[in-house]
């Protein structure tokens, strides 16, 4: 389903990605792991389209298609779903509205008719009855005023209405209790299917508990530089990553 | 007669000239001379002058107006499309100004809420009235206007009167071969515990150049509640100045909503006086410019009595070359205690040429007050624009979902359900997209 070979990102004239590889096939679930900084938000952000990086070599194919050739839109509006690591506020765009528009304007994209405002509400309400958001919340303008924990519930809640085939969670359980966390697992387990995959970018082994992935990554300095299955992760609680950073200047000598 | 105005001629000479051959209204005779000689004294802002440094509205006058007199009443206008179409579609009383001259034939009646007179048909004591609001002094085109006029209403709202439908002042425009420039008169007495909602808007019925400088002067007396929305949506060829002085009394509310869409250059002065305990003034303004438009907003609020709440917010699009100005002053007198003052400018800039000049001018005398004040100008919000994006929703809808967010707050203040709809789609039109 994703393909990424060799990426390189930079921002403003700074390497960041430096040569991922990374295979992704349906119903598979990766968790990727690493040190702050070492470039999993920056990798997430290439893949959904955001402009700032500049992709400076590598390739990414999505369900056979060229990624990088497509405008954030298209990349969502064919299955890419990036649930942000910090969601934007924006004030007087009630989130009603605003899921409406996406929804229609994917479904545009895909062919199919926009959805009437009664379909769409009883879309709605199966969603969120999934991850649990309150209604009032979704009453407000978009994301505005919304507690850390409030503004990750809605990004699944949004993947739930939207229905990727590629979903790309960027620490979405920093910052949730564990009763926020098991909603959150349990929302992003129920849309799983053999057609889908996920990416869970977490600092937490706690998640995978809850979310287990089929296979773990490593990310330092911009490169894949470990994987393993989700005992890796176990290891990474325990020792944390100096090990794996001794273990990469080793090899680097 | 036409009269041929060079760049080098002074605008002062050519209004003057354009004067004398008026006819006099004898009842508004010393006002006129009393504002013929602050005029005289104080001439036109120059580009060196403070109150108009960013809006030389003198120079572009001079080098576009070639005839300074009022163009001749618009014949037909019953018969107007425009006004079926716009006009019909809210259900107020329509108080129809031809070519700066109200026609009451074509305006309705106030079924007993109020009364339109006009100036010629004023008691003494009410003549007396006009002009103490807007002083010729505050502000040379307030005196030109006041020296110009040549007819002028009053709508008188009594005592208790509630109004429950708008009133709807319509400006129809048409320059002519006889003249370019209108100078529409109005003073508004809203009597005690009286409620009304007055609409304002100009409509252009060609795009020759046109100079309108109006200027209008509110009453408000104890305890009433007034809104005024002002839609300013005419053609790249319009001058415009609008002096709007207010007087609000114990316990009132006046709140004024000016949308400038569309225009060449457009200088607003708004002034309230809270001049009693407890009464409130709110003013929101909202500018959508592109092409080289030039829209400037002055405000002044001054709070003189205790216990006074003022509330401002006024936002702006610009684009392409435009150009926006904002400049609001806050005065708090020694007395004002308890006074609350709120005022933010908010402006997005969505291209290198388009600018904005903003100014807070904040005088407090008073010590136990709430004042706030702010602005701001920058690019649409990038990382708002992915987000939206990243969820499936074109780039040009983006904008426009983002673009209309930030103007909706100013448009969210219209109480008037088919005037804001109207507006709501002139906005939606402006700033593209489908969502
Ligand atoms: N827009 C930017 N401008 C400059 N530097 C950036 C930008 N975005 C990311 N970086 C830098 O790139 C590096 C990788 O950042 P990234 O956000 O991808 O890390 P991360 O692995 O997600 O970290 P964390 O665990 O803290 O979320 C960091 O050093 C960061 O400062
Ligand atoms: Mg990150």
């Amino acid at each position: 389903m994703l393909s990424v070979k060799n990426l390189h990102a930079s921002v403003e004239g700074t390497a960041i990605l430096n040569g991922i590889n990374l295979e992704i096939k349906p119903g598979e679930v990766h968790a990727i792991m690493g040190p702050n900084g070492s470039g999993k938000s920056t990798l997430a952000s290439v893949l959904a389209g955001r402009e700032e990086y500049e992709v400076t070599a590598g390739e990414v194919t999505f369900k056979g298609k060229d990624l990088l050739e497509l405008s954030p839109e298209d990349r969502a509006r064919e299955g890419v779903f990036l649930a942000f690591q910090y969601p934007v506020e924006i004030p007087g765009v009630s989130s009603t509205n605003f899921l409406r528009t996406a929804v229609n304007q994917v479904r545009e994209y895909r062919g199919q008719e926009p959805l009437d405002a009664v379909k769409f509400l009883s879309l709605m309400k199966e969603k969120m009855k999934l991850v649990e958001i309150d209604q009032k919340l979704l009453s407000r303008a978009l994301n505005e005023g919304f507690s850390g924990g409030e503004k990750k519930k809605n990004e699944i809640f949004q993947m739930a209405v939207l229905e990727p085939t590629l979903s790309i969670l960027d620490e979405t359980d920093s910052g949730l209790d564990i009763d926020a966390l098991k909603v959150v697992a349990h929302g992003v387990n129920q849309l799983k299917s053999k057609d889908n995959a996920t990416i869970v970018v977490t600092h937490y082994q706690r998640l995978l508990d809850y979310i287990v992935p089929d296979y773990v990554h490593v990310l330092f300095n911009g490169q894949i530089v470990k994987s393993g299955t989700k005992e890796l992760a176990l290891e990474l609680e325990e020792k944390g990553y100096d090990w794996i950073k001794d273990e990469v200047s080793g090899t680097a000598v | 007669m036409t009269l041929s105005l060079k760049k080098d001629h002074k605008l002062l000479d050519l209004f003057l000239k354009s004067e004398s051959v008026k006819t006099d209204l004898p009842a508004f005779s010393d006002l006129k001379a009393e504002s013929r000689l602050v005029l005289e004294k104080a001439g036109f802002p120059v580009a060196k002058s403070e109150e108009y440094k960013y809006t030389n509205i003198s120079k572009k006058i001079a080098d576009t107006i070639e005839n300074p007199y009022a163009p001749y009443p618009i014949s037909g206008l019953e018969k107007v499309e425009i006004q079926k179409e716009l006009i019909q579609s809210i259900d107020g009383y329509r108080i129809i100004i031809n070519n700066g001259t109200p026609d009451f034939n074509l305006s309705d009646a106030g079924d007993g809420l109020f009364d339109v007179d006009y100036f010629t048909d004023l008691d003494p004591s009410e003549v007396k009235e006009i002009g103490k609001i807007e002083k010729s002094e505050k502000d040379p085109f307030s005196a030109l206007n006041t020296l110009s006029f040549t007819q002028g209403i009053k709508i008188n709202i009594p005592e208790g009167s509630v109004i429950k439908k708008p009133l709807l002042l319509v400006n129809y425009v048409k320059a002519d071969e006889n003249g370019s420039c209108i100078h529409p008169r109005v003073f508004i007495k809203a009597g005690k515990n009286s409620q009304a909602t007055i609409i304002e808007l100009s409509i252009y019925l060609n795009e020759e150049t046109v100079f309108v400088n109006s200027v209008s002067e509110w009453d408000v007396a104890q305890n009433a509640h007034i809104r005024h929305y002002k839609l300013q949506d005419g053609h790249k060829h319009t001058l415009e100045v609008h002096n709007t002085g207010a007087n609000v009394h114990r316990d009132a509310n006046l709140t004024s909503v000016v949308m400038s869409l569309e225009a060449g250059m457009i200088r607003n002065n708004l002034s309230l006086n809270l001049n009693a305990s407890n009464c409130e003034g709110n003013m929101y303004g909202l500018y959508l410019l592109n092409g080289k438009t030039h829209v400037d907003n002055h405000t002044n609020v001054d709070h003189t009595q205790p216990h006074c709440q003022s509330n401002e917010l006024y936002k702006g699009i610009l684009t392409d070359h435009s150009r926006g100005v904002f400049n609001g002053k806050i005065f708090v007198r020694q007395i004002a205690q308890k006074t609350n003052a709120f005022q933010q400018n908010n402006n997005i800039l969505l291209s290198e040429d388009a600018t904005v000049n903003t100014k807070p001018q904040l005088e407090i005398w008073a010590d136990d007050v709430k004042c706030s004040h702010g602005c701001t100008t920058g690019q649409l919000d990038e990382e708002a624009l992915f987000y939206l994006r990243a969820r499936g929703i074109g780039k040009e809808s983006a904008r426009a979902l983002l673009l209309y967010a930030f103007a909706g707050e100013v448009l969210d203040k219209i109480s008037v359900a088919p005037f804001k709809k109207y507006c709501e789609k002139l906005v939606h039109e402006r700033l593209g997209g489908s969502y």
